[in-house]
Formats: C-alpha cells, sequence, structure tokens
C-alpha cells in the first residue's frame, strides 16, 4: 500500500496535523472502476491524513468526480479498496478472496462522509430549515431543539440568517448551494467532498461559496476532498492537487509547486487550457 | 317506444301498455329525484370513495414493491397488476362475486373497482417515482438516510407532486365505470334509472337524464378541486 507523503515545500495552506499512528482518513488500494468495458479508473493509490485538503484537476472525464462518488458510496466499486478511518469501505479481504463489507458498517462509516452537489440536490419539497434538520435528527438522533439551534447558526455562518422557512426554488443557485453546504455541515462530517460545487453557480455568486468554504477550511478540521475548475480557490485552500488523466495520478504534490512549476508535460497542458496563460 | 330510447330497446313493451305521454314528465322528473339521489350517495359514491382510497394507497405499495422487491418476486408483482389491468372489470365483478359468495355483493364491488384501479395507478405513481431526479437519490445518501426516511420524506412527496391529476382523472374513470356494478346485482343510480324506474313505469327519458345530470354535476367539481390542488402541490417557480 503505497501512502505517498507529501515533502511539502513551504506551506500557503498550513500543513494537516500527521500523527503516524493514526491510520488515514481515506485510503485507495488498488482501486478500479469500471462502466462496462469503459475502465475510468486503474491501480489507483493515494490517501489522505485528518484534517488534509486535496484538490483533485484534470481535464473532464479523467475519473476526478468518479472517486468522490465512490468514497460516498454512489458507485458501486469494481475493484480495490476504499478504507475510511482504516476500515474497509464496501469490500474487504477475507480468506485471500474480496468480499463485500456488512452494509451495517458502510451505513455506519457513511455517516462520517458528507457531499455537496455540482446540481444543490436541495430536497424541493422541504423547507431550508427542514432540509438542514432532517439527517442530524433522523440520522444522527439529535434532538430537534438541538438540530435547530445548530441549522440557525449553520444557516449563519453561510450568510442566510433569514431563510430557514424558505423554500429551496424560492432561492437563488448561489444560496441554494450555500443551503447546501450548510446542510452537510450539519451532519458534523469528518470528511466533506466538494464536487464541483461552484459549476453551476453564476459567476458573480461564486466567490460567496468560495469564501465560505475558505472559511470553513480555516475554523474546522474536517478533511477534504475537492473536484473543482477554481484554481485559485484550490491554490488557496488545498494541502495537496492531485493531477488526473485518464484514470491515473499523472502528478501530485503542494499546490504551489503544481501550479507553478508542474513536471509533467500533461498537467504543464491542462494548467495553461484551464488558466488561459500560453 | 320511441326511437330516442335505445338502452330501453330490450324491453318488450306489452301491446296494451300506452306509450304515450309527453317527452319530458316534470312531475315524474320530480317524484323520482329522491330516490336516484340515495342510490347515487350509497352505492355509487360510497365505491368511488372508498374504491379510490383503496386503489390510491395499494397502487402506491404495488409500485414501491416492483421497485424495491428481488427480481422475481418484482416481476410476479407486475405480471400480477398488468393482467388485472388487461381484463374487463365487468368480467372480474362476476367472476369474483361468484368465488366469493358470502360477501355481499357491494364488499365485492368496492375490493374489485380498488383493485383493478390500482393496478392503474401504480403505473401512475412509477411515471412519478422515475420523474424524481437521480439528485435527489444521491442527496439521501450522502446524509444517510434510511429507505423509509428516503421514500417517505423525500421521493413519495416529490413523485406525488406529478401524479395528483393523473389520480384525479382515474378516480373520476372509476366513478363513470359504476354502473357496472349491475352485473353483480348492485342497484347503483344507472341500474335503477334503466332497469327499476324505466323497467317498471316505461319511462326512460327522466331517468337516465337526470342519472347523467348527476354524474356531471359530480365529476365537474371534483375535476376543478384536483386542478386546483395541482395548482397548489406545484412549487413556486
Amino acid at each position: 500500500m503505497p501512502t505517498p507523503t507529501d515533502p511539502a515545500p513551504a506551506a500557503v495552506a498550513e500543513p494537516a496535523p500527521a500523527s503516524s499512528a493514526e491510520p488515514p482518513v481515506i485510503e485507495f488500494v488498488d482501486v478500479e472502476k469500471r462502466f462496462g468495458d469503459n475502465v475510468v479508473l486503474k491501480d489507483l493509490n493515494f490517501s489522505v491524513r485528518r484534517g488534509e485538503r486535496v484538490t483533485l484537476i484534470g481535464p473532464s472525464g479523467s475519473g476526478k468526480t468518479t472517486i468522490l462518488r465512490l468514497v460516498m458510496t454512489l458507485e458501486e466499486l469494481t475493484g480495490g479498496y476504499i478504507y475510511i478511518d482504516g476500515e474497509p469501505l464496501t469490500h474487504q479481504q477475507r480468506d485471500g478472496k474480496r468480499v463485500p463489507v456488512p452494509k451495517k458498517q458502510q451505513k455506519k462509516l457513511r455517516t462520517r462522509i458528507g457531499m455537496v452537489f455540482q446540481q444543490f440536490n436541495l430536497f424541493p419539497n422541504m423547507t431550508v430549515l427542514e432540509n438542514i434538520i432532517e439527517a442530524p435528527i433522523h440520522v444522527l438522533g439529535q434532538s430537534k431543539k438541538d438540530a435547530v439551534a445548530k441549522a440557525h447558526s449553520l444557516l449563519e455562518q453561510v450568510g442566510l440568517p433569514d431563510k430557514a422557512e424558505a423554500h429551496p426554488t424560492s432561492l437563488s443557485g448561489g444560496q441554494q448551494q450555500r443551503v447546501a453546504i450548510a446542510r452537510a455541515l450539519a451532519m458534523d462530517p469528518e470528511i466533506l467532498l466538494l464536487d464541483e460545487v461552484t459549476s453551476a453557480l453564476d459567476p458573480e455568486v461564486v466567490g460567496d461559496v468560495l469564501n465560505i468554504l475558505r472559511q470553513v477550511a480555516d475554523t474546522t478540521n474536517v478533511t477534504m476532498l475537492i473536484v473543482t475548475h477554481e484554481m485559485a480557490f484550490a491554490r488557496d485552500v488545498s494541502h495537496k492537487v492531485m493531477m488526473f488523466d485518464g484514470g491515473r495520478v499523472v502528478e501530485e504534490g503542494h499546490p504551489e509547486k503544481i501550479f507553478t512549476n508542474p513536471e509533467h508535460e500533461r498537467t504543464q497542458k491542462f494548467l495553461s487550457a484551464v488558466l488561459g496563460e500560453s | 317506444m320511441t326511437h330516442h330510447n335505445l338502452l330501453a330497446q330490450e324491453a318488450d313493451v306489452p301491446a296494451d301498455q300506452p306509450t304515450t305521454g309527453p317527452w319530458w314528465d316534470w312531475a315524474f322528473a320530480w317524484e323520482i329525484l329522491p330516490d336516484m339521489l340515495t342510490a347515487f350517495v350509497q352505492f355509487t359514491l360510497l365505491v368511488t370513495v372508498v374504491g379510490t382510497l383503496i386503489a390510491a394507497v395499494l397502487g402506491l405499495v404495488i409500485a414501491i414493491l416492483i421497485m424495491v422487491l428481488p427480481r422475481p418476486l418484482a416481476w410476479l408483482v407486475r405480471w400480477v397488476a398488468n393482467f388485472i389491468r388487461m381484463t374487463p372489470i365487468v368480467v372480474q365483478l362476476i367472476l369474483l362475486f361468484w368465488a366469493f359468495l358470502w360477501l355481499d355483493a357491494l364488499t365485492i364491488g368496492i375490493i374489485v373497482f380498488g383493485v383493478h384501479y390500482a393496478t392503474y395507478m401504480s403505473e401512475v405513481y412509477r411515471a412519478g417515482i422515475e420523474s424524481v431526479p437521480k439528485g435527489q437519490w444521491e442527496a439521501t445518501t450522502a446524509l444517510s438516510m434510511n429507505a423509509v426516511r428516503t421514500w417517505r420524506r423525500v421521493v413519495i412527496p416529490q413523485a406525488l407532486r406529478s401524479t395528483i391529476p393523473s389520480l384525479g382523472n382515474y378516480a373520476i374513470s372509476m366513478f363513470k365505470d359504476t354502473p357496472f356494478l349491475y352485473a353483480i346485482g348492485v342497484t347503483e343510480m344507472v341500474t335503477l334509472a334503466v332497469g327499476e324506474i324505466g323497467g317498471t313505469t316505461f319511462r326512460y327519458n327522466e331517468a337516465v337524464t337526470i342519472a347523467g345530470l348527476i354524474f356531471l354535476a359530480a365529476s365537474y367539481p371534483t375535476a376543478v378541486l384536483i386542478n386546483r390542488l395541482e395548482k397548489r402541490l406545484a412549487y413556486a417557480h
């Protein structure tokens, strides 16, 4: 199990606190994902330490989003293993065979993972408040009073203190995404998966959403796995950037290094295309 | 017998029976109205309301079962539902009436109407459930919501929104099918009009017209109500 540790040149983002005894929060071992005959990810090995923020970049179709979806168990893992806090998420080895883990264990691990989607995916039949308190009450077993109090403070944090009773469809895209962030944070996740969270937003509200995420990064120790096309954001918040192409990691390292001095030709090409430099 | 009365063609008109009289007799219409309203409430309305409730609930159960059961069982449920949907309701009424002789005809009627229309409504629900975007299911997974909460709080409420108009139309359709109860001897309103009143007095115009008007008077407000409900359930955009 190769666990690539970052040599971390002078850090812009503060380095993640790492304790050598603790297992990685996320670990991919020989992960393979295929849709039918189409191999999307192949022999993928990497790990993420607690509190680390990792951004996945690369052309579309390179498998970045699939990685987040595998961690969230939205896609079936067709080969290899994913460990969360050292425990197998979908499959484990038993007597030399690859067998699925009990559903109960998967559910338990999954409550530690939160996800924010490109299309927000708020429940349109519930109010903003109901969206946020549903899972804390019915999954985590919090009292309604606690869940509501927490929801209000999260809404404050994302700048929507007066929208608790609003319906999602009456909100703008940027506001919906801020509610979605609050909804994910209400579960106190160890791991937050951000799947192109600003791609569906109008350009003028992208900044607001990213600022909220910066603030979350600054004030919590939540581990983040980020897929984004916002390179400035990636550079600001991540400890590590992984460049994907064709289902493989082409290059990985500290954002400063990847963005200013990429080694691999594929990364150079991709970045110059995205950043509009020649 | 006038040529207006198609329904009455089978009735034997005794030669000595006078078939004269006005085409429309207000006094006669007034006289039969209470009986017809009673039959309407007692049978037509009862079967429709209880039948619709059964159909609405059972239809949803069928739709969900087809989606959550393991494949062979889901196929079995779907096959049985298709079979019921593809056979005429009159045949089902008569068969079940003779198969369950110890049950009264009205109960049989309610059950047959409920189950028959449940199979139609299950298709409507299925379409409604399939119209819930994939992202909604994914959000419930991301929030670790269990299957029961997912169905109850997210999928069913959103599926219902698009199904209300079709469900309402099936309710009205069931309502208009209630004269088939004639086949198992339930004297609902139309049977009363044609069979009892028409058959004994040889006056059909008033009874049949009144029956039609009562149907219209009940269907139209229902359709308006469904329309309103549909608008209320639509989200503000």
